[in-house]
């Protein structure tokens, strides 16, 4: 899989190249994963689970396809552990709700850090509210990373849950999930990682990481949009009440009572998103190889570091050694959005604003920053062209 | 010179530029000619929602007339804040509410707008409306 896979890369904005450097918001897709959405539509398409025809076990046979490559991509023990969702949001929301209405009570904590996106952070602020529970924060240090030291004391028996975000969408900082885990499971903590950001980039295993839950978006690892996982240990998830109720998730409903199907259908309600799991198959297929190391271009990113940094009043956000290739910068006298407006004048594609992580930029004293994000199909030259690019907006906005 | 005409007028000279950077510069130099806002005006209560970077907007009447002290802390917004003060400051209610059409579409600056920046000047423009309506059915002009 290469760059000319990908048909849209290919679009020119102004009148310039379009260079995309927002695949932190979404990752472009390749033609094979548009064909698989559309032939799903064009010669498979019909309800799942429940159908007696042909074309319908057609249909479910991919679904679970799709459920089984996302055992394999996690490394889970079961695809019973799989659970498909809307996206990384709808899974923390699900969690927080059918987990933590049943565990959390008041005075217990629930454990986040200060670099969460909103994601991982008001789906718990809800749940709280709701129960009593305390929302609590590691704190971020000065180069973007986690105070581990802090993580460490914080992680405390009161702690009933510790969510935390596998790489950090703004700095691209990369945390230490396994020994964090490890860390709250000492402790008897139930832990759930934000893969969102990660998946993309690294090779993840639950099983060595150790996490009770794991979440990711299909749309930010090359595939469609709607369409996410929710891996969550077995013995955990049988012990979860239902988050949604309909069809689909219910043994028998009569007048006098319902009764719940096992994980994962237990929480699989309404008709699903099919062409959502289709094409997410495929999308993992490239997130494997990237993930293995296929595409990666460490020398991109180093020159890339150096240029942005060679920037008059160019300031970087958090500089952690392990990141992803996220860059989130200011330049001081000049507007965040005045330099995304230019750029994007320029064909540069870039994200500006808080990234849906207002305390992490709170925590620098920032407003707003603007943030390159790139995948394995940029490439040197754009890295180039938005180090220039850069450089001309602040020229012009000085 | 009338609302029309002063759109018109902005019109004509963003078409003068060729190419984009010139047309910023433009818009750019505009927003540092604005008339600048007294620090105790740019609050919460003066700030316009919806829009990427800030932007102030205070209005107040005389009577006849209500002028505009407005600012942002976005250089390209302040452009575009200045060319809005162009066309609609020290104007009666009844002018304010008879612009009709969109304004950014007249000013051929859709292409180099997204949809997020134009919002911004969308809500500005709604404020302006607001603002005129508001003072308009109290005083009748």
């Amino acid at each position: 899989m290469t760059r000319d896979d990908f048909p849209i890369l290919k679009r020119t904005v102004h009148g310039k190249p379009w260079i995309y450097l927002d695949n932190a918001a979404t990752t472009q897709k390749p033609q094979a994963v548009i064909d698989a959405v559309a032939d799903f539509y064009r010669l498979h398409n019909s309800n799942v689970h429940r159908g007696a025809h042909t074309v319908s076990a057609e249909a479910t046979a991919m679904y679970e396809a799709s459920r089984e490559t996302v055992k394999g991509f996690l490394n889970a023990a079961s695809t019973d552990e799989i659970i498909f969702t809307k996206g990384t949001t709808d899974s923390i929301n699900l969690v927080a709700a059918s987990w933590g209405a049943k565990n959390l009570k008041a005075g217990d904590v629930v454990l986040i850090t200060e670099m969460e996106h909103h994601a991982n952070i008001v789906p718990w602020h809800m749940i709280c509210e709701r129960t009593g529970a305390i929302l609590q924060w590691v704190p971020v240090l000065d180069d973007g990373t986690l105070d581990l030291d802090m993580a460490s004391r914080m992680l405390t028996p009161q702690v009933k849950m510790f969510a935390f975000t596998h790489a950090s969408n703004t700095t691209g900082a990369i945390n230490p999930v396994r020994d964090l885990c490890a860390m709250a499971r000492r402790q008897g903590i139930t832990t759930l990682v934000d893969g969102a950001q990660a998946v993309a980039h690294l090779p993840v295993d639950v099983q060595d990481i150790g996490c009770d839950f794991y979440v990711f978006s299909g749309h930010k690892v090359y595939g469609p949009t709607g369409i996410g996982v929710l891996y969550g240990r077995y013995d955990v998830l049988l012990n979860m009440p239902p988050y949604q109720g309909g069809g689909a998730m219910i043994h028998t409903v009569s007048k006098s009572g319902i009764t719940y199907l096992d994980p994962p259908q237990r929480f699989e309600t309404g008709t699903p998103h099919v062409a959502g799991a289709v094409g997410l198959r495929v999308g993992l297929r490239v997130g494997f190889q990237v993930g293995q190391g296929v595409g990666l271009r460490e020398a991109l990113h180093e020159v890339l570091l150096e240029d942005l940094r060679s920037i008059d009043r160019l300031n970087l956000v958090g500089r952690p050694t392990e990141h992803l290739p996220i860059y989130s910068f200011v330049v001081r006298g000049v507007h965040s959005a005045d330099i995304g407006m230019l750029l994007d004048e320029q064909g540069i594609a870039v994200r500006v604003g808080h990234h849906c992580t207002q305390p992490l930029l709170k925590r620098f004293g920032l407003d707003a920053t603007v943030r390159a994000s790139f995948a394995f199909y940029n490439t040197k030259e754009e890295a180039d062209a938005l180090v220039a690019g850069i450089r001309k907006a602040v020229k012009m906005l000085s | 010179m009338t609302i029309d005409e002063t759109i018109t007028q902005i019109a004509d000279e963003l078409a003068m530029f060729d190419d984009w950077e010139d047309r910023y510069a433009h818009i750019i130099a505009m927003g540092k000619k604005l008339d600048p806002m007294p620090p105790d005006h740019q609050t919460e209560t003066y700030e316009v929602k919806g829009c990427q970077s800030k932007v102030w907007l205070h209005p107040s009447f005389d009577g006849e007339k209500i002028h505009f002290e407005a600012d942002s802390d976005a250089l390209i917004v302040k452009g575009l804040v200045a060319m809005l003060m162009r066309i609609y400051n020290h104007r009666t209610p009844k002018e304010i509410l008879s612009v009709s059409g969109n304004f950014v579409e007249r000013l051929g600056l859709t292409t180099h707008l997204s949809q997020n920046r134009a919002n911004g000047l969308a809500a500005m423009m709604k404020q302006i409306s607001m603002y005129a309506l508001a003072l308009s059915v109290a005083h009748g002009k």
